[in-house]
């Protein structure tokens, strides 16, 4: 990454005649397009530029140089667990022999990535303590709202409809309500303790008949262990629901503690963040649900499976809920995962936990002199400053977290979770070093003093950053959402 | 306890161990009840080293036959510029997260907008987002948006022509959000558009999802479509290939309200099914209803353009149970993909594109023909995928292909007498030939 603004658009270098692509000689010539009916054909010319070789590799590499990734710099965006990316991962997922199958071909040309399929699906169950697992979503999203179908169909084929709602705790991601809707349930919303864990007290009374299940991550997203897991799972399956576990926060649980022990009935992991696979500026990423034994019938279809004879097949089964992808879910995705579980192995794996919750707690002893912390202890992966600690200056988060990047750092998650006016939620992961926490500790301290210091220049960061800081009201009152916005 | 992806030495861990309070890392877990805990290691393999890694997927590789494929049916073997992955595969790209920060991260604010604004102009349609899974969800959460945008009504209606592997999804989404659907007949192989008027006629359907080309490969004629559909106050649901919207009368020029579909026929790797990319655009009166993320162009401080994300009153982290959706990622690193692809390609090059796969198609589809073990499924237009009735055993000549390291199409769902070939730029003729060849001895 550099910081001098680049800023221009491909369609702005295009010039007439130039070309960037090359093609065999149509051994055809057949004009099959020209004999299309003229009312099937496109009539309108294309934005798409013409443009050089060398135009389009510098223009994107210099957008790049506009970026902040990983291997950058340190990343602490809590709840989103930007933990080092393993090159070995990228390589593996390019394999020819992986990349040219095509998804429909005969189950005995494709053994090996059925293998492949199978055998993650095996150690995620392992890893969560589940007893099966569908690699078929394609995200976390996507993963909440498949295990909510899953939640669903177990109730309709007992025929148990009048089970309509889900319980969420106030302080969950956005994506639990909002799956939960799409899914087609209604959300009742559980509120926190003053220490950041459901209220069992508030819990108690929502419970019934009308209960398909309960939602949480643990730890929760203030970092919190709920303790009282064992209660909360034995109260809500003794209304007859069943627990769902939001894989987001599964990192610091490795090694120490399993979903599937907690109580949790069903579940999703987000490869993306626990199992180290690049989260691509947004995407593409993996969300893998497992449920317990007894459920395994109420995951979607296609699902990989092993014969008697060892080989690996195709089961389009029992049809219980159908499918919630095209074909087998982002097969290069869970490639990475594959080489980064057996490059880490049992004996490493085990550490990932430990040492992300050092890491997290390190950062957060240190730095609770100069912000507020609001929930004392322990925290697991990641914690919550409530802003900072001196509240005279009127420097808010989000200036801290724009002032960080003139230092060279990613801002931690802002405003979220919503228990919190001023929330910044730090995750260092177990991937980053003393030295780099120890700059970054310094560096917040740094803001924290030039906020009593010069609180203006604070304010109005960043100040060396490709571009300062956005409109992002005028972005909404003035739209531009293409290229052809800005020529009319 | 060295290891290469953890930088903590033993005098690190003592100093860090002690400026969090604790004595060792089992005390950090001193909150998580005993009875909880694992107490085991986990049942997997060992670690492994960089070779040996190297070479187990080596051998696992060996297990799976790639093969010259003539199949479609969702997912298309067009050839993937070298530019490409030396592009995605810069770390400023690949190790970055969704663009929060947009003063960090206008490298890819800056080729989503590129993305929104080619997609956009590919469908002929106003709009873009920025990014949904694949084909089938991206159908899924445009019935969705469509019965959203219909408030009372309910019912969706589904071309039979549609593939299959994207109905099932549909099917699945529309079960739990309460959509009922509703299926238009397939008469010919095309959609039975005297029974689409009718079913409008209700005046109860929200959305109508018709595919270009088919499942069957077919280039159906949806001339006044759309106004039966806006008569009856329905939204018209696109569901096209991108790479065919580069020659064919495009979803904005049909009418349409919503365009839906893969961009994985934008050069992106079969790779077993994923990750691809599926597209929604739309127009600017619809963005309200539309999921998933926008980019849009603003100025910074210093009066300069810049992009953020935008028009974010819609999603699951300001609007929680209320949002048009639950996606909170996208599929942006497929976004770079595929805008590298079509500022690579150009409009020439997408034509020639079409046209090598047009006319290699038409030529396999009439030597199949000539060798008298085929006849025509459908007389109509088609592009670069066609679908032939056929007295072989599908199963035996899937087979003998694969013995000769061929993929000779798929067999339709629909119609187990019928095989859906399809053939791209990357197919010689020689291959083609050999094809036939292998099919005239078997």
């Amino acid at each position: 990454m550099n910081n001098r603004y680049y800023g221009r658009l491909i369609f702005e270098l295009s010039k007439s005649g130039r070309t960037s692509y090359s093609l065999p000689a149509n051994e055809f010539k057949s004009n099959s397009l020209d004999k299309l009916p003229s009312a099937l054909v496109r009539k309108s010319k294309t934005i798409l530029p013409e443009v050089d070789e060398l135009t389009v590799v510098r223009h994107y590499t210099n957008m790049s140089n506009n970026n902040f990734g990983v291997d950058t710099g340190f990343y602490p965006l809590g709840s989103c667990t930007m933990k080092y990316n393993p090159k070995i991962n990228d390589e593996i997922s390019a394999l020819p022999q992986f990349t040219a199958l095509h998804p429909l071909q005969p189950a005995y040309t494709v053994q090996g990535a059925l293998e492949v399929y199978y055998n993650v699906q095996q150690s995620l169950a392992e890893i969560a303590g589940m007893s099966e697992f569908t690699l078929n979503p394609y995200a976390g999203a996507h993963g909440e709202l498949t295990g909510l179908m899953t939640i669903k169909t177990y109730h309709e084929r007992r025929g148990d409809t009048k089970r309509t709602k889900i319980i969420v705790p106030n302080s969950a991601h956005g994506t639990n309500p909002a799956s939960a809707a799409v899914c087609g349930f209604e959300i009742v919303e559980v509120k926190s303790t003053a220490d950041g864990t459901v209220d069992v007290a508030d819990l108690k009374p929502l419970l019934n008949d009308e209960i398909a299940g309960m939602m949480m991550t643990n730890p929760n997203t203030l970092g919190i262990f709920e303790k009282e897991i064992p209660e909360i799972a034995a109260l809500v399956h003794a209304c007859g629901g069943l627990m769902y576990y939001d894989g987001a926060n599964l990192n610091p649980m490795l090694g120490v503690c399993r979903p599937g022990d907690m109580g949790f009935d069903v579940m999703h992991i987000n490869l993306h963040k626990t199992f180290s696979t690049p989260h691509g500026g947004g995407g593409p990423g993996s969300g893998p649900v497992g449920v317990r034994k007894g459920l395994e019938q109420y995951l979607p279809v296609p699902h990989v499976k092993k014969d008697a004879d060892g080989h690996f097949f195709v089961d389009f089964g029992n049809n219980a809920l159908g499918s919630i992808s095209q074909f087998f879910g982002n097969f290069a995705v869970v490639l990475r995962a594959y080489a980064y579980l057996l490059t880490l192995g049992k004996e490493n794996i085990k550490m990932v936990g430990p040492l992300s919750v050092l890491n997290a707690n390190y950062v957060k002893e240190q730095l609770k002199s100069h912000y507020l912390l609001p929930i004392q202890g322990l925290c697991k992966h990641e914690f919550v400053f409530d802003g900072l600690l001196d509240k005279s200056t009127g420097v808010t988060t989000l200036d801290v977290a724009k002032r960080l990047l003139d230092y060279g750092f990613h801002a931690p998650t802002i405003y979220f979770p919503l228990l919190f006016h001023e929330a910044m939620m730090i995750e260092p992961t177990e991937n980053e070093s003393k030295d780099t926490l120890d700059e970054f500790i310094a560096t917040l301290k740094t803001v924290a003093e030039e906020a009593i210091s010069d609180p203006d220049m604070v304010k109005s960061a960043p100040h060396s950053t490709p571009v300062r800081r956005l409109d992002d009201v005028k972005a909404v009152k003035e739209p531009h959402f293409t290229f052809k916005d800005y020529l009319q | 306890m060295a290891y290469k992806y953890f930088p903590h030495t033993e005098a690190d861990l003592k100093d860090m161990l002690r400026a969090a309070g604790v004595d060792s890392l089992e005390a950090l877990y001193d909150d998580v009840p005993d009875q909880l805990k694992m107490h085991r290691d986990y049942n997997l393999p060992s670690a492994m080293s960089e070779i040996e890694v190297r070479r187990f997927f080596e051998e696992l590789g060996k297990r799976n036959q790639p093969l010259t494929c003539f199949a479609g049916a969702g997912a298309y073997d067009h050839y993937t510029p070298a530019v490409i992955s030396c592009i995605t595969s810069r770390s400023e790209f690949l190790t970055s997260y969704t663009p929060y920060q947009a003063e960090i991260s206008q490298g890819t604010l800056q080729y989503i907008f590129e993305y929104q604004t080619m997609m956009a102009d590919m469908t002929g349609m106003e709009i873009s987002n920025a990014s949904m899974y694949d084909s089938a969800t991206a159908t899924a959460e445009a019935i969705m948006m469509a019965v959203a945008a219909a408030k009372k009504r309910r019912k969706v209606l589904v071309s039979a022509t549609v593939n299959p592997a994207v109905l099932r999804v549909v099917r699945t989404y529309a079960h739990f959000h309460k959509i009922e659907l509703v299926m238009i007949a397939e008469k010919d192989g095309i959609t039975d558009l005297d029974e689409l008027r009718t079913l409008l006629g209700a005046g109860d359907v929200a959305g109508v999802v018709l595919p270009q080309p088919n499942y069957y490969g077919i280039v159906e004629d949806f001339t006044g479509v759309a106004d039966a559909c806006h008569a009856a106050k329905a939204l018209m649901i696109m569901n096209c290939p991108a790479s065919t919207l580069a020659v064919l009368r495009t979803p904005g020029e049909w009418g349409a309200d919503i365009a839906v579909g893969d961009g994985q026929s934008l050069g992106i790797p079969l790779s077993f099914g994923g990750p691809y990319i599926g597209y929604m655009c739309t127009s600017k009166a619809l963005i309200r209803k539309m999921p998933g993320r926008i980019v849009g162009g603003t100025t910074d401080a210093d009066g300069r353009r810049a992009f953020v994300l935008t028009m974010q009153a819609r999603e699951q982290h300001i609007r929680r149970e209320k949002a048009t959706s639950n996606i909170c990622s996208n599929q942006s690193l497929m976004c770079l993909f595929v805008t590298i692809y079509m500022a690579l390609m150009g409009e020439k090059g997408l034509r020639e594109v079409n046209e090598l796969s047009s006319d290699g198609a038409h030529y396999l589809h009439d030597e199949l023909l000539k060798t008298g073990k085929f006849t025509e499924f459908s007389s109509k237009p088609f592009l670069n995928e066609f679908t032939l009735r056929t007295s072989l055993n599908i199963d035996a000549l899937e087979k003998h292909l694969a013995q000769n390291d061929i993929l000779g199409g798929v067999k339709a769902e629909s119609h187990d007498d019928c095989i859906i070939f399809a053939v791209t730029e990357k197919r010689s003729k020689a291959e083609i030939d050999k094809l036939v060849s292998l099919i005239k001895e078997g």
